[in-house]
Protein backbone atom coordinates (compact mmCIF):
# COMPACT_ATOMS: atom_id res chain seq x y z
CA UNK A 1 0.00 0.00 0.00
CA UNK A 2 1.19 3.58 -0.37
CA UNK A 3 2.02 5.74 1.89
CA UNK A 4 -0.88 7.78 1.20
CA UNK A 5 -3.34 5.78 2.31
CA UNK A 6 -2.22 4.92 5.67
CA UNK A 7 -4.16 6.75 8.38
CA UNK A 8 -2.59 10.09 8.43
CA UNK A 9 -2.83 12.30 11.55
CA UNK A 10 -4.93 14.47 10.13
CA UNK A 11 -8.62 14.88 12.60
CA UNK A 12 -11.13 14.26 10.61
CA UNK A 13 -14.12 14.15 13.15
CA UNK A 14 -13.36 15.83 16.71
CA UNK A 15 -15.84 15.55 19.57
CA UNK A 16 -14.98 17.89 22.43
CA UNK A 17 -16.58 17.42 25.94
CA UNK A 18 -19.84 15.78 24.27
CA UNK A 19 -22.36 15.14 27.11
CA UNK A 20 -25.77 13.75 25.84
CA UNK A 21 -28.82 13.91 28.28
CA UNK A 22 -32.28 12.43 28.00
CA UNK A 23 -34.61 14.89 29.56
CA UNK A 24 -37.09 13.80 32.31
CA UNK A 25 -40.52 11.84 30.77
CA UNK A 26 -43.61 14.74 31.38
CA UNK A 27 -46.93 13.14 33.06
CA UNK A 28 -47.35 10.56 35.82
CA UNK A 29 -44.65 7.90 36.56
CA UNK A 30 -42.04 10.79 35.71
CA UNK A 31 -38.94 9.58 34.80
CA UNK A 32 -35.60 11.39 36.10
CA UNK A 33 -33.46 12.60 32.97
CA UNK A 34 -31.00 10.20 31.60
CA UNK A 35 -27.64 10.84 32.03
CA UNK A 36 -27.02 8.50 28.87
CA UNK A 37 -23.14 9.84 27.58
CA UNK A 38 -20.28 11.50 28.05
CA UNK A 39 -18.27 13.65 28.08
CA UNK A 40 -16.36 12.63 25.81
CA UNK A 41 -13.43 13.64 23.64
CA UNK A 42 -12.28 11.92 20.70
CA UNK A 43 -10.17 12.67 17.52
CA UNK A 44 -10.86 10.65 14.62
CA UNK A 45 -8.23 10.93 12.07
CA UNK A 46 -8.84 10.58 8.66
CA UNK A 47 -8.90 6.97 7.29
CA UNK A 48 -8.60 5.28 10.12
CA UNK A 49 -10.91 2.45 11.30
CA UNK A 50 -11.89 3.07 15.25
CA UNK A 51 -14.11 0.34 17.17
CA UNK A 52 -16.23 1.05 20.07
CA UNK A 53 -16.79 -1.36 22.82
CA UNK A 54 -18.34 -1.33 25.76
CA UNK A 55 -20.85 -2.74 28.29
CA UNK A 56 -24.62 -2.76 27.03
CA UNK A 57 -26.56 0.06 27.45
CA UNK A 58 -23.67 2.28 28.36
CA UNK A 59 -24.18 5.13 25.24
CA UNK A 60 -22.42 3.17 22.43
CA UNK A 61 -25.38 4.25 20.38
CA UNK A 62 -26.01 7.43 21.69
CA UNK A 63 -22.37 8.21 20.63
CA UNK A 64 -22.82 7.46 17.21
CA UNK A 65 -26.28 9.11 16.61
CA UNK A 66 -24.82 12.09 18.48
CA UNK A 67 -21.64 11.46 15.86
CA UNK A 68 -23.49 11.59 13.34
CA UNK A 69 -26.33 14.45 13.88
CA UNK A 70 -28.97 12.43 14.42
CA UNK A 71 -29.07 13.57 18.11
CA UNK A 72 -28.02 16.90 19.14
CA UNK A 73 -25.13 16.76 21.80
CA UNK A 74 -26.47 18.34 25.39
CA UNK A 75 -22.86 19.94 25.94
CA UNK A 76 -20.05 20.07 23.88
CA UNK A 77 -19.19 20.08 20.39
CA UNK A 78 -18.84 18.01 17.57
CA UNK A 79 -16.81 18.44 14.02
CA UNK A 80 -16.74 16.58 10.82
CA UNK A 81 -14.14 18.01 8.57
CA UNK A 82 -14.02 21.13 10.53
CA UNK A 83 -17.73 22.00 10.44
CA UNK A 84 -20.00 21.81 13.72
CA UNK A 85 -22.43 18.90 13.52
CA UNK A 86 -25.74 20.19 15.39
CA UNK A 87 -28.19 17.49 15.26
CA UNK A 88 -28.42 17.23 11.29
CA UNK A 89 -26.23 14.56 8.86
CA UNK A 90 -23.91 16.34 7.36
CA UNK A 91 -22.62 15.35 3.84
CA UNK A 92 -20.17 12.69 3.56
CA UNK A 93 -21.17 10.92 6.51
CA UNK A 94 -22.67 7.46 5.74
CA UNK A 95 -24.32 5.73 8.53
CA UNK A 96 -25.49 1.75 8.85
CA UNK A 97 -27.90 0.15 11.59
CA UNK A 98 -28.43 -2.73 13.51
CA UNK A 99 -31.61 -2.96 12.77
CA UNK A 100 -32.76 -3.93 9.52
CA UNK A 101 -33.63 -0.86 7.24
CA UNK A 102 -33.73 -2.08 3.77
CA UNK A 103 -37.23 -0.85 2.02
CA UNK A 104 -38.35 -4.14 1.68
CA UNK A 105 -40.50 -2.28 -1.41
CA UNK A 106 -37.78 -1.34 -3.37
CA UNK A 107 -35.43 -4.21 -4.96
CA UNK A 108 -32.52 -4.69 -3.86
CA UNK A 109 -30.94 -2.01 -7.09
CA UNK A 110 -33.99 0.15 -6.25
CA UNK A 111 -32.53 0.45 -2.66
CA UNK A 112 -29.05 0.90 -3.09
CA UNK A 113 -30.13 3.51 -5.80
CA UNK A 114 -32.46 5.38 -3.09
CA UNK A 115 -30.05 8.01 -2.21
CA UNK A 116 -28.18 9.12 -5.56
CA UNK A 117 -32.22 9.02 -6.94
CA UNK A 118 -32.65 11.71 -4.37
CA UNK A 119 -29.42 13.84 -4.58
CA UNK A 120 -30.99 14.43 -8.47
CA UNK A 121 -28.25 12.77 -9.98
CA UNK A 122 -27.78 12.08 -13.74
CA UNK A 123 -29.22 8.18 -14.46
CA UNK A 124 -26.18 6.61 -16.66
CA UNK A 125 -24.18 8.16 -13.22
CA UNK A 126 -26.49 5.96 -11.00
CA UNK A 127 -26.37 3.06 -12.95
CA UNK A 128 -22.60 3.18 -13.14
CA UNK A 129 -22.49 3.40 -9.15
CA UNK A 130 -24.70 1.09 -8.11
CA UNK A 131 -23.78 -1.84 -10.58
CA UNK A 132 -20.57 -1.08 -9.38
CA UNK A 133 -21.17 -1.11 -5.51
CA UNK A 134 -23.48 -4.28 -5.71
CA UNK A 135 -20.99 -6.21 -7.22
CA UNK A 136 -18.65 -5.03 -4.93
CA UNK A 137 -20.65 -5.88 -2.48
CA UNK A 138 -21.27 -9.23 -4.40
CA UNK A 139 -25.12 -8.55 -4.48
CA UNK A 140 -24.88 -8.20 -8.75
CA UNK A 141 -27.18 -11.76 -8.87
CA UNK A 142 -29.69 -10.38 -6.43
CA UNK A 143 -30.40 -6.68 -8.00
CA UNK A 144 -33.72 -7.87 -8.98
CA UNK A 145 -34.55 -9.80 -5.43
CA UNK A 146 -36.59 -8.08 -3.07
CA UNK A 147 -35.43 -7.90 0.66
CA UNK A 148 -37.77 -10.43 1.59
CA UNK A 149 -35.84 -12.78 -0.59
CA UNK A 150 -32.37 -12.91 1.10
CA UNK A 151 -31.44 -13.56 4.36
CA UNK A 152 -30.50 -11.19 7.22
CA UNK A 153 -26.81 -10.77 6.29
CA UNK A 154 -27.38 -10.36 2.67
CA UNK A 155 -30.23 -7.46 4.02
CA UNK A 156 -27.52 -5.64 6.02
CA UNK A 157 -25.02 -5.75 2.99
CA UNK A 158 -27.97 -4.34 1.06
CA UNK A 159 -28.36 -1.68 3.46
CA UNK A 160 -24.04 -0.75 3.67
CA UNK A 161 -24.22 -0.90 -0.31
CA UNK A 162 -27.27 1.87 -0.02
CA UNK A 163 -24.75 3.75 2.05
CA UNK A 164 -21.88 3.25 -0.13
CA UNK A 165 -23.03 4.78 -3.36
CA UNK A 166 -23.23 7.55 -1.57
CA UNK A 167 -19.35 7.77 -1.34
CA UNK A 168 -19.67 8.46 1.96
CA UNK A 169 -16.27 9.92 3.85
CA UNK A 170 -17.07 9.14 7.48
CA UNK A 171 -18.73 5.30 7.29
CA UNK A 172 -20.70 5.01 10.86
CA UNK A 173 -21.81 1.37 11.80
CA UNK A 174 -23.90 0.82 14.49
CA UNK A 175 -23.32 -3.30 15.45
CA UNK A 176 -24.67 -3.99 12.51
CA UNK A 177 -23.50 -7.40 12.70
CA UNK A 178 -25.39 -8.21 16.09
CA UNK A 179 -28.00 -10.04 14.76
CA UNK A 180 -26.12 -12.14 12.99
CA UNK A 181 -24.69 -15.89 13.74
CA UNK A 182 -20.84 -15.74 14.68
CA UNK A 183 -19.36 -17.54 11.47
CA UNK A 184 -21.62 -14.73 9.34
CA UNK A 185 -20.06 -11.87 11.45
CA UNK A 186 -16.35 -12.75 11.10
CA UNK A 187 -17.25 -13.06 7.10
CA UNK A 188 -18.60 -9.59 7.22
CA UNK A 189 -15.94 -8.12 9.04
CA UNK A 190 -13.48 -8.98 5.95
CA UNK A 191 -16.08 -7.50 4.03
CA UNK A 192 -15.90 -4.08 6.09
CA UNK A 193 -12.11 -4.19 6.29
CA UNK A 194 -12.10 -4.75 2.01
CA UNK A 195 -14.56 -2.16 1.73
CA UNK A 196 -12.84 0.34 4.04
CA UNK A 197 -8.95 -0.32 2.04
CA UNK A 198 -11.23 0.30 -0.99
CA UNK A 199 -13.28 3.49 -0.41
CA UNK A 200 -10.55 5.06 1.49
CA UNK A 201 -13.32 6.51 4.02
CA UNK A 202 -12.83 6.57 7.73
CA UNK A 203 -14.77 3.58 9.87
CA UNK A 204 -16.52 4.37 13.08
CA UNK A 205 -17.78 0.76 14.45
CA UNK A 206 -19.46 0.39 17.33
CA UNK A 207 -19.58 -3.12 18.73
CA UNK A 208 -19.95 -5.19 21.74
CA UNK A 209 -17.96 -7.69 20.51
CA UNK A 210 -14.54 -7.61 22.06
CA UNK A 211 -12.91 -9.37 19.34
CA UNK A 212 -14.69 -7.71 16.43
CA UNK A 213 -13.62 -4.75 17.60
CA UNK A 214 -9.77 -6.42 18.81
CA UNK A 215 -10.00 -7.55 14.84
CA UNK A 216 -11.29 -5.00 12.93
CA UNK A 217 -9.75 -2.10 14.13
CA UNK A 218 -6.67 0.43 14.07
CA UNK A 219 -7.71 1.80 17.28
CA UNK A 220 -10.21 0.39 19.85
CA UNK A 221 -12.18 2.72 22.69
CA UNK A 222 -12.93 1.04 25.63
CA UNK A 223 -16.21 2.70 26.84
CA UNK A 224 -17.49 2.68 30.76
CA UNK A 225 -20.61 1.81 31.78
CA UNK A 226 -23.90 4.59 31.35
CA UNK A 227 -22.59 7.43 31.38
CA UNK A 228 -20.83 6.28 28.48
CA UNK A 229 -16.62 7.71 28.82
CA UNK A 230 -13.79 6.00 27.04
CA UNK A 231 -11.77 4.57 30.17
CA UNK A 232 -8.62 3.10 27.42
CA UNK A 233 -8.02 4.12 23.94
CA UNK A 234 -5.74 0.64 22.47
CA UNK A 235 -3.14 1.18 19.23
CA UNK A 236 -4.00 -2.70 18.26
CA UNK A 237 -0.87 -1.77 15.36
CA UNK A 238 -2.07 -4.47 12.90
CA UNK A 239 -1.03 -3.89 8.93
CA UNK A 240 -4.07 -1.74 6.85
CA UNK A 241 -3.89 -5.45 4.54
CA UNK A 242 -5.65 -7.61 7.54
CA UNK A 243 -8.33 -10.13 7.28
CA UNK A 244 -9.90 -12.27 10.09
CA UNK A 245 -7.25 -14.77 9.91
CA UNK A 246 -5.32 -12.75 12.61
CA UNK A 247 -7.30 -14.03 15.04
CA UNK A 248 -5.13 -17.06 15.40
CA UNK A 249 -2.12 -14.19 16.00
CA UNK A 250 -0.81 -13.39 19.61
CA UNK A 251 -1.49 -9.97 19.55
CA UNK A 252 -4.99 -10.44 18.78
CA UNK A 253 -5.59 -12.60 22.34
CA UNK A 254 -3.71 -9.34 24.52
CA UNK A 255 -5.70 -7.01 22.60
CA UNK A 256 -8.86 -9.54 23.78
CA UNK A 257 -7.55 -10.14 27.18
CA UNK A 258 -6.85 -5.89 27.65
CA UNK A 259 -10.09 -4.87 26.33
CA UNK A 260 -12.05 -7.44 28.96
CA UNK A 261 -9.79 -6.71 31.38
CA UNK A 262 -10.51 -2.76 31.46
CA UNK A 263 -14.09 -3.77 31.11
CA UNK A 264 -14.68 -6.72 33.24
CA UNK A 265 -15.90 -4.21 35.96
CA UNK A 266 -17.79 -2.00 33.56
CA UNK A 267 -20.10 -5.10 32.62
CA UNK A 268 -20.61 -5.96 36.19
CA UNK A 269 -21.96 -2.52 37.07
CA UNK A 270 -23.81 -2.47 33.73
CA UNK A 271 -25.60 -5.42 35.33
CA UNK A 272 -25.99 -3.65 38.41
CA UNK A 273 -23.48 -6.09 40.30
CA UNK A 274 -22.90 -4.99 44.02
CA UNK A 275 -19.35 -5.27 44.17
CA UNK A 276 -18.54 -4.11 41.06
CA UNK A 277 -16.85 -1.06 42.06
CA UNK A 278 -14.23 -3.19 44.43
CA UNK A 279 -13.94 -5.70 41.45
CA UNK A 280 -13.12 -2.91 38.73
CA UNK A 281 -10.70 -1.46 41.28
CA UNK A 282 -8.04 -4.35 41.27
CA UNK B 1 -50.44 -22.96 -14.77
CA UNK B 2 -51.53 -21.03 -11.29
CA UNK B 3 -54.26 -18.42 -13.35
CA UNK B 4 -55.93 -21.65 -14.99
CA UNK B 5 -56.22 -23.53 -11.52
CA UNK B 6 -57.63 -20.36 -9.82
CA UNK B 7 -60.28 -20.49 -12.39
CA UNK B 8 -61.07 -23.61 -12.35
CA UNK B 9 -61.64 -23.02 -8.49
CA UNK B 10 -63.75 -20.00 -9.25
CA UNK B 11 -65.94 -22.59 -11.30
CA UNK B 12 -66.07 -24.73 -9.22
CA UNK B 13 -67.15 -22.77 -6.04
CA UNK B 14 -69.91 -20.87 -8.75
CA UNK B 15 -71.27 -24.38 -9.66
CA UNK B 16 -71.77 -24.90 -6.02
CA UNK B 17 -73.25 -22.10 -5.05
CA UNK B 18 -75.91 -22.76 -8.08
CA UNK B 19 -76.36 -26.27 -6.56
CA UNK B 20 -77.25 -25.02 -3.09
CA UNK B 21 -79.29 -22.86 -4.68
CA UNK B 22 -81.42 -25.01 -6.41
CA UNK B 23 -81.47 -27.06 -3.30
CA UNK B 24 -82.74 -23.92 -0.99
CA UNK B 25 -85.06 -23.66 -3.82
CA UNK B 26 -86.75 -27.22 -3.66
CA UNK B 27 -86.96 -26.25 -0.03
CA UNK B 28 -88.41 -23.12 0.38
CA UNK B 29 -90.74 -22.53 -2.31
CA UNK B 30 -90.80 -20.56 -5.46
CA UNK B 31 -91.97 -17.29 -3.58
CA UNK B 32 -89.22 -17.32 -1.70
CA UNK B 33 -86.35 -18.26 -3.40
CA UNK B 34 -86.83 -19.21 -7.36
CA UNK B 35 -84.99 -21.83 -8.93
CA UNK B 36 -81.40 -20.68 -10.75
CA UNK B 37 -81.79 -21.16 -14.14
CA UNK B 38 -85.32 -19.10 -15.09
CA UNK B 39 -84.00 -16.24 -12.41
CA UNK B 40 -80.80 -16.16 -14.68
CA UNK B 41 -82.77 -15.93 -17.51
CA UNK B 42 -84.78 -13.00 -15.87
CA UNK B 43 -81.42 -11.03 -15.09
CA UNK B 44 -80.93 -10.60 -18.18
CA UNK B 45 -84.61 -9.35 -19.06
CA UNK B 46 -84.43 -6.84 -15.34
CA UNK B 47 -81.69 -5.12 -16.19
CA UNK B 48 -82.57 -3.98 -19.09
CA UNK B 49 -85.39 -1.67 -17.39
CA UNK B 50 -85.42 1.47 -16.79
CA UNK B 51 -86.66 0.85 -12.91
CA UNK B 52 -83.45 -1.43 -12.86
CA UNK B 53 -81.24 1.41 -14.46
CA UNK B 54 -82.78 4.37 -12.22
CA UNK B 55 -82.59 2.66 -8.69
CA UNK B 56 -78.42 1.58 -10.03
CA UNK B 57 -77.53 4.35 -10.67
CA UNK B 58 -78.94 5.66 -7.39
CA UNK B 59 -77.18 3.27 -5.23
CA UNK B 60 -73.98 4.29 -7.59
CA UNK B 61 -73.95 7.62 -6.44
CA UNK B 62 -74.89 6.91 -2.74
CA UNK B 63 -72.08 4.31 -2.47
CA UNK B 64 -69.22 7.02 -4.65
CA UNK B 65 -69.76 9.65 -1.83
CA UNK B 66 -69.80 7.75 1.08
CA UNK B 67 -66.70 5.72 -0.25
CA UNK B 68 -65.22 9.07 -0.40
CA UNK B 69 -66.29 10.27 2.78
CA UNK B 70 -65.13 6.82 4.17
CA UNK B 71 -61.53 7.01 2.98
CA UNK B 72 -60.87 10.55 3.24
CA UNK B 73 -62.30 10.53 6.85
CA UNK B 74 -60.94 7.30 7.81
CA UNK B 75 -57.33 8.18 6.28
CA UNK B 76 -57.11 11.44 7.75
CA UNK B 77 -58.16 10.24 11.94
CA UNK B 78 -55.82 7.36 11.12
CA UNK B 79 -52.79 9.45 10.11
CA UNK B 80 -53.50 11.65 12.56
CA UNK B 81 -53.56 9.11 15.66
CA UNK B 82 -50.81 7.07 13.97
CA UNK B 83 -48.11 10.12 14.08
CA UNK B 84 -49.74 11.25 17.66
CA UNK B 85 -48.78 8.89 20.20
CA UNK B 86 -51.66 10.49 22.60
CA UNK B 87 -54.40 10.80 19.69
CA UNK B 88 -54.09 7.56 19.51
CA UNK B 89 -53.77 6.30 23.00
CA UNK B 90 -57.66 8.33 23.37
CA UNK B 91 -58.94 7.50 20.15
CA UNK B 92 -58.02 3.80 19.29
CA UNK B 93 -60.28 2.37 22.29
CA UNK B 94 -63.15 4.53 21.29
CA UNK B 95 -63.08 3.35 17.34
CA UNK B 96 -62.36 -0.04 18.39
CA UNK B 97 -65.57 0.15 20.84
CA UNK B 98 -67.60 2.08 18.40
CA UNK B 99 -66.70 -1.08 15.25
CA UNK B 100 -68.36 -3.67 17.51
CA UNK B 101 -71.00 -1.34 18.05
CA UNK B 102 -74.59 -2.29 15.56
CA UNK B 103 -74.75 0.89 13.98
CA UNK B 104 -78.01 0.05 12.46
CA UNK B 105 -79.50 1.61 15.77
CA UNK B 106 -77.64 4.60 15.00
CA UNK B 107 -79.53 5.28 11.52
CA UNK B 108 -82.54 6.91 12.84
CA UNK B 109 -80.57 9.55 14.49
CA UNK B 110 -78.54 9.40 11.24
CA UNK B 111 -82.48 9.88 9.52
CA UNK B 112 -83.60 12.65 11.70
CA UNK B 113 -80.21 15.14 11.01
CA UNK B 114 -80.00 14.27 7.28
CA UNK B 115 -83.33 13.62 6.43
CA UNK B 116 -84.45 10.22 4.38
CA UNK B 117 -82.59 11.57 1.22
CA UNK B 118 -79.08 10.38 -0.53
CA UNK B 119 -77.58 12.27 2.46
CA UNK B 120 -78.69 10.05 5.22
CA UNK B 121 -77.65 7.00 3.04
CA UNK B 122 -74.09 8.76 2.32
CA UNK B 123 -74.22 9.08 6.09
CA UNK B 124 -74.61 6.05 6.98
CA UNK B 125 -72.39 4.24 4.38
CA UNK B 126 -69.29 6.04 5.75
CA UNK B 127 -70.32 5.31 9.39
CA UNK B 128 -69.43 2.05 8.67
CA UNK B 129 -66.44 2.64 6.22
CA UNK B 130 -64.64 5.46 8.18
CA UNK B 131 -63.80 2.59 11.27
CA UNK B 132 -61.88 0.05 9.43
CA UNK B 133 -59.96 2.68 7.42
CA UNK B 134 -59.01 4.62 10.28
CA UNK B 135 -57.83 1.51 12.62
CA UNK B 136 -56.21 -0.14 9.97
CA UNK B 137 -54.02 3.49 8.83
CA UNK B 138 -53.04 3.75 12.40
CA UNK B 139 -51.77 0.06 12.91
CA UNK B 140 -49.92 0.77 9.92
CA UNK B 141 -48.60 3.80 10.72
CA UNK B 142 -47.34 2.48 14.17
CA UNK B 143 -46.00 -0.19 12.59
CA UNK B 144 -43.24 1.76 10.28
CA UNK B 145 -39.71 0.24 11.59
CA UNK B 146 -38.49 4.03 13.69
CA UNK B 147 -35.24 2.72 11.88
CA UNK B 148 -36.83 3.96 8.47
CA UNK B 149 -37.39 7.47 9.87
CA UNK B 150 -33.14 7.76 11.04
CA UNK B 151 -32.11 5.85 7.47
CA UNK B 152 -34.29 8.42 6.34
CA UNK B 153 -32.19 11.20 7.93
CA UNK B 154 -28.98 9.78 6.76
CA UNK B 155 -30.20 10.00 3.59
CA UNK B 156 -30.57 13.79 3.97
CA UNK B 157 -34.34 13.62 2.84
CA UNK B 158 -36.62 16.47 3.17
CA UNK B 159 -39.18 16.04 4.91
CA UNK B 160 -41.73 16.02 2.37
CA UNK B 161 -39.50 12.96 0.23
CA UNK B 162 -39.71 11.24 3.44
CA UNK B 163 -43.64 11.15 3.60
CA UNK B 164 -43.45 10.31 -0.05
CA UNK B 165 -40.82 8.36 -0.48
CA UNK B 166 -40.38 6.07 2.83
CA UNK B 167 -43.73 6.65 4.63
CA UNK B 168 -46.15 6.05 2.42
CA UNK B 169 -44.87 2.55 0.83
CA UNK B 170 -43.70 1.56 4.06
CA UNK B 171 -47.92 1.47 5.40
CA UNK B 172 -49.37 1.56 1.73
CA UNK B 173 -49.80 -2.21 2.00
CA UNK B 174 -51.70 -2.19 5.08
CA UNK B 175 -53.37 0.97 4.30
CA UNK B 176 -54.69 -0.88 1.48
CA UNK B 177 -56.20 -3.86 4.06
CA UNK B 178 -58.08 -1.00 5.14
CA UNK B 179 -59.44 0.56 1.98
CA UNK B 180 -60.71 -2.81 0.97
CA UNK B 181 -62.23 -3.80 4.32
CA UNK B 182 -63.57 -0.07 4.14
CA UNK B 183 -65.14 -1.11 0.40
CA UNK B 184 -67.21 -3.64 1.87
CA UNK B 185 -68.58 -2.00 4.64
CA UNK B 186 -68.98 0.71 3.71
CA UNK B 187 -71.31 -1.03 0.49
CA UNK B 188 -73.20 -2.77 3.26
CA UNK B 189 -74.26 0.32 4.94
CA UNK B 190 -75.55 2.06 1.85
CA UNK B 191 -77.66 -0.73 0.85
CA UNK B 192 -78.87 -0.80 4.56
CA UNK B 193 -79.77 2.34 4.68
CA UNK B 194 -81.37 2.50 1.67
CA UNK B 195 -83.55 -0.79 2.79
CA UNK B 196 -84.59 0.60 5.53
CA UNK B 197 -85.41 4.69 4.87
CA UNK B 198 -85.01 4.88 0.83
CA UNK B 199 -87.16 5.58 -1.95
CA UNK B 200 -84.42 5.08 -4.71
CA UNK B 201 -81.53 2.41 -4.67
CA UNK B 202 -81.31 -1.25 -5.58
CA UNK B 203 -81.51 -1.76 -1.87
CA UNK B 204 -85.13 -0.08 -1.37
CA UNK B 205 -85.88 -2.19 -4.74
CA UNK B 206 -85.01 -5.12 -3.19
CA UNK B 207 -87.32 -4.51 -0.17
CA UNK B 208 -90.95 -3.10 -2.91
CA UNK B 209 -90.05 -6.38 -4.50
CA UNK B 210 -90.36 -8.47 -1.85
CA UNK B 211 -92.96 -6.86 -0.37
CA UNK B 212 -95.17 -7.04 -3.58
CA UNK B 213 -94.03 -10.84 -3.71
CA UNK B 214 -91.88 -10.40 -6.83
CA UNK B 215 -89.33 -12.86 -5.73
CA UNK B 216 -87.44 -13.25 -9.27
CA UNK B 217 -86.63 -9.32 -9.23
CA UNK B 218 -85.98 -9.34 -5.94
CA UNK B 219 -83.23 -12.32 -6.16
CA UNK B 220 -81.63 -10.90 -9.60
CA UNK B 221 -80.63 -7.42 -7.44
CA UNK B 222 -79.11 -9.74 -4.87
CA UNK B 223 -77.25 -11.66 -7.47
CA UNK B 224 -75.76 -8.43 -9.46
CA UNK B 225 -74.73 -7.10 -5.90
CA UNK B 226 -73.37 -10.46 -5.01
CA UNK B 227 -71.24 -10.66 -8.28
CA UNK B 228 -70.23 -6.52 -8.19
CA UNK B 229 -69.23 -6.92 -4.19
CA UNK B 230 -67.07 -10.46 -5.08
CA UNK B 231 -65.66 -9.20 -8.19
CA UNK B 232 -64.43 -5.52 -6.50
CA UNK B 233 -63.25 -7.81 -3.26
CA UNK B 234 -61.82 -10.09 -5.83
CA UNK B 235 -59.90 -7.33 -7.44
CA UNK B 236 -58.84 -5.15 -4.56
CA UNK B 237 -57.83 -8.35 -2.65
CA UNK B 238 -54.90 -9.41 -6.16
CA UNK B 239 -53.86 -5.71 -5.74
CA UNK B 240 -53.03 -6.30 -2.01
CA UNK B 241 -51.62 -9.77 -2.31
CA UNK B 242 -49.14 -8.06 -4.84
CA UNK B 243 -48.40 -5.18 -2.07
CA UNK B 244 -48.01 -7.46 0.68
CA UNK B 245 -45.80 -10.13 -1.62
CA UNK B 246 -42.82 -7.86 -1.08
CA UNK B 247 -42.58 -7.34 2.58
Amino acid sequence: MSVASLPSREIHAQLEAVTRVFPAAPGAGAQPPVHALGPVDLDLRKGEFFAVVGPSGCGKSTFLEVLAGLQKPTAGTVTFEGKVVNGEVADGIGVVFQEDASFPWLTVWDNAAFGLRRNGVAAAEIRRRVDDTLAFMGLKDFARAYPSQLSGGMRQRVCIARTLVLQPRLILLDEPFGALDAQTRLLMGDEVLRLWRRTGASVLLITHALDEAAMLADRVGAMSARPGRFIEVIDTGWPRERDSTIVGEAAFGEITARLWERLRGESLKALGHAGADSMAAE
Amino acid sequence: MTATRRFTDTFVVVLAMLAVWQVLHLIAGSTALPAPLPTLTYLLHNVTTDRFATNAAATIEAFFFALLLAYAVGLAIGVWMGAHRLSGAVGEPILVALYSLPKIVLYPVLLLIFGLGISGKVAFGALHGILPVALLTTGAIRAIPPVYLRAARTLQLTPWQTIRTVLLPAALPEVFTGLRIGFTVTLLGVLLGEMFASKAGLGSMIMTDMSLAQSEDMVTVAILLFAFAAVANGILLWIEHRLHRRV
